[in-house]
């Protein structure tokens, strides 16, 4: 099953990966990270995830880490 | 299980201080992957430029120096002139080499200096307060454009590919963007064969990246991400202008 880590510490919340993610598996937290932002959450509720890897590519704080 | 993406081993495991969805992340990035894959991490050397990516060197696990404002391609010369066997390359910005650069990287260029070029272009001044450059397109609004850019007034924008295209001492020049994951693949595709062209030593080589700047765009990172696609690709084309 693919998946991805998200490392909500370093998290900004700029979303790009939530607005990439072709099968909509990232949402936003309900908590504020220490930065003081709302981080994005891999929930992957209907396990669609492919390993895509297209949030980790346009993500510009190197937060993902994607496994297959 | 195989880890299938991951941190490139020259990046240090530091935090940016860019603003949330800004493009250099991904540059600093792109190049760290590339250095990577071609194994060069002992023997490059790149150079920080004066902008926002002013601390880059905090973030490459590599070496790296700073410059005076602009005067990255003069310092490029200068160590792969003294230094041939290493692999040099430069990180700027579009104030720092469409504005007060522009001399050093027309005639980098035009001498043939077989370095690498990394060209940032978020058409606007992000590190002093989002004001106009000479890459700004027309109609952006900007803190010094607060009706928009008129050409009339403050002229047209400056295409840095474009014009060095046609020096017959550049070997490569293309422009490239990062508004979805697709582009950001074009460019490290592109970034890697700047790279390797100074390796076979083929001569001066250029990647414009068109990115974006949310903050002093005024709009969201996806926003901002689309208004590069929509807006500023109409006034930089993207593809390869030489080589």
């Amino acid at each position: 099953m693919p998946k991805i880590e998200i490392d909500k510490e370093r998290c900004k919340g700029c979303q790009l990966c939530m607005t990439y993610c072709p099968k909509a598996c990232i949402e936003e937290d309900k908590s504020i990270n220490k930065k003081g932002v709302y981080p994005v959450l891999f929930l992957d509720r209907e396990k669609k995830c492919t390993g895509c890897s297209f949030c980790a590519i346009i993500c510009p704080d190197l937060c993902i880490t994607v496994y297959r | 299980m195989d880890t299938i993406f991951s941190k490139p081993d020259s990046m240090k495991d530091v935090p940016t201080h860019y603003c949330p969805g800004c493009g250099h992340g991904v540059v600093h990035r792109l190049i760290c992957e590339v250095v990577d894959e071609l194994g060069i991490r002992e023997s490059v050397i790149g150079i920080a430029p004066v902008g926002c990516a002013v601390i880059a060197y905090d973030y490459w696990d590599f070496d790296v120096t700073e410059t005076a404002h602009g005067r990255v391609p003069a310092v490029a010369t200068g160590i792969k002139r003294t230094h041939p066997e290493n692999i040099v390359f430069g990180y700027q910005g579009d104030g720092d080499l469409a504005a007060i650069g522009t001399a050093e990287i027309i005639h980098a260029a035009n001498r043939r200096e077989n370095i690498t070029i990394v060209f940032v272009n978020n058409s606007l001044y992000g590190m002093t307060g989002g004001q106009m450059a000479p890459t700004t397109i027309l109609k952006q609004k900007t803190a010094t454009t607060p009706l928009g850019r008129d050409p009339k007034r403050e002229g047209f924008p400056l295409k840095v590919c474009e014009l060095l295209s046609v020096l017959p001492g550049v070997f490569y020049a293309e422009r490239v963007a990062l508004y979805n994951p697709q582009n950001v693949l074009k460019a490290k595709k592109a970034i890697r064969k700047a790279f390797q062209n100074q390796i076979d030593g083929s001569g001066f080589s250029i990647v414009e990246v068109l990115s974006q700047c949310p903050t002093y765009l005024g709009l969201s990172p996806k926003d901002a991400v689309k208004w590069v696609e929509e807006d500023m690709l109409k006034e930089y084309p993207l593809g390869v202008f030489k080589g």
